[in-house]
């Protein structure tokens, strides 16, 4: 199980399984390519990759702000947009993962600085949306 | 070995025409071509056609006549059409044929290209998280590279200025009002940096190509548009690439990452036996502002970062020292992406020819660059000479 605890106690989910190690607070799974050692996210299936916990911590490697309504199917996310930042975030010596940066404004965004890995839910607004992959400033008070 | 030639052009105008189907708009394209080489269907050996969204290609023998030709179709993402184009030319380079056609249309919905996480092995849950849009990937390379590179949004807007500028002066050109530098710079952002007169749209149209080995052509009477170079290539290790969800860390992560197009224009250079400072004119890759800053440095015409300078002093315009984009490019013709690298080389030939009216390029260009670049990492480049 990939669950989280949120403050309350009820359990928070991943959106998908093997996405999130079952500790808190909880870490990307990459996937170590067993010959080559190259590591990759997430995690495919099959034997080729052996699933490896990612660095908490990195640097922003680049980004954008997605300023429109991606199309729905696929995008499962809140009817109600709001911009989101996407995020290229550098875990040093392992993998560069795509994945959303929050707690910041979109004119602080600076490519290199420090940021931790922070999942959100897609919606924040509905109890018990789906938690993705997210990363926020280091040293933020949220 | 003897050159293929380039002997007859022909092009379905870009944008949006409804009423008629894609493959109608290759058949149009097919007929001018025939028309302006001088021959009839019935000539024509062999066919290679491209079509991302609009049908297969060989179905317009429907259209253009019974021959039993040998049509084969292609598919390649964004290189289709060049891959058409270099499959046509090995064709006749081969000794089998003297003389086909290389035909490419799309007609896509209105909108951003619509994908699905499974087709591109990706799991759900990407999709699910707004993963699956082609622009975020777009902006983010050209956000490290303006950062790494010192290319400010300014150069950007030129870049599109100049792409509408041109596209005004083209029949063929979807986009045909100039838009003002500011109006661009302040019109909505789609993805940061780039507003949406940066990016290009997906759209329709068809061009079409024949080719001819140089003894076929030289009967036919045809100036002679020499293709001394046509490559088609994939990705290097730890390229970035659309719709990654990881891309690799490097040792020294300082440059920029390899590419396709290095590869592809690296090997044309070498096959024509020329180099960048050849070229007179250059049709690069421009499906939104950005790429093309960055195509003029991954095909060698300058050093990354020069391009600041370089779109500043105008050394990119029609009358600069290597014009790029001399029809508007895709950000004024759009991308139907089966058409768009084969309306490069009918743009180059054009050019060579010196039928570019008010977009002519002066001086009489005899040398002429195309280079497309596509998901997931692929190139194709064609060098012309006159």
């Amino acid at each position: 199980m990939t669950g989280l605890e949120n403050r309350s106690g009820s359990e928070m989910h991943a959106i998908a399984e093997n996405l999130f190690t079952d500790e808190t607070p909880s870490r990307l799974i990459g996937g170590r390519d067993r010959e080559t050692g190259r590591i990759v996210f997430p995690c495919p299936e099959g034997n080729q990759y052996e699933a490896v916990p990612l660095a908490s911590e990195g640097t922003l490697w680049s980004y954008t702000v997605q300023r429109f309504r991606p199309k729905s199917p696929p995008y499962a996310g809140p009817e109600a947009f709001a911009p989101w930042i996407v995020a290229y975030v550098e875990l040093p010596g392992q993998v560069i993962v795509e994945a959303r940066l929050v707690d910041i404004d979109f004119d602080a965004v600076k490519i290199g600085m420090p940021v931790r890995f922070k999942p959100v839910p897609l919606d924040p607004d509905a109890p018990g949306s789906a938690l993705i992959p997210a990363y926020a400033p280091v040293g933020d008070k949220a | 070995m003897s050159d293929v030639c380039i002997v007859g052009i022909g092009i379905h105008p870009f944008g949006r025409t409804d009423g008629v189907s894609g493959v109608d708009q290759g058949v149009h394209a097919a007929r001018a071509a025939m028309a302006d080489a001088g021959i009839a269907w019935p000539q024509v050996q062999f066919a290679y056609g491209s079509s991302d969204a609009a049908g297969n290609p060989d179905t317009m023998v429907d259209r253009l006549g019974l021959t039993g030709v040998q049509f084969i179709n292609v598919r390649n993402g964004c290189a289709a059409g060049g891959s058409a184009l270099f499959s046509a030319q090995m064709a006749i380079k081969s000794g089998e044929f003297d003389i086909g056609l290389a035909v490419g249309f799309d007609k896509h919905p209105r909108g951003a290209f619509d994908a699905k996480p499974a087709e591109y092995n990706l799991p759900d849950w990407y999709g699910d998280a707004g993963y699956m849009v082609t622009t975020q990937f777009f902006a983010a390379k050209i956000m490290r590279y303006m950062h790494m590179f010192g290319i400010s949004r300014e150069t950007l807007g030129r870049v599109a200025e100049k792409a509408f500028r041109n596209g005004a002066k083209t029949p063929h050109a979807w986009r045909r009002q100039p838009v003002s530098i500011e109006e661009i710079l302040e019109a909505p952002m789609i993805s940061d940096p780039y507003s949406k007169y940066m990016f290009c749209s997906p759209g329709e149209g068809g061009v079409a190509l024949i080719l001819a080995s140089e003894k076929k052509a030289r009967e036919l009477g045809k100036p002679l548009v020499r293709l001394k170079a046509a490559t088609m290539r994939t990705r290097p290790p730890h390229s970035f690439e659309v719709f990654a969800p990881s891309v690799d860390v490097v040792e020294n992560d300082t440059g920029p990452r390899g590419t396709a197009s290095q590869i592809a224009s690296a090997d044309a250079f070498r096959m024509a036996g020329m180099g960048p400072g050849d070229i007179d004119v250059a049709q690069l890759q421009d499906t939104e502002a950005g790429a093309e800053v960055m195509h003029m440095a991954e095909n060698g015409f300058c050093a990354h970062g020069d391009q600041e300078k370089w779109l500043a002093e105008g050394r990119t315009e029609i009358g600069g020292a290597l014009p790029v984009n001399t029809d508007g490019g895709c950000l004024a013709c759009g991308e139907p992406i089966g058409a768009s690298g084969l309306r490069q080389v009918y743009e180059n030939v054009v050019q060579l020819r010196g039928d570019g009216g008010d977009r002519q390029v002066p001086g009489n260009p005899k040398t002429a660059y195309s280079h497309v670049y596509g998901a997931p990492g692929v190139s194709a480049v064609t060098i012309l000479e006159r």
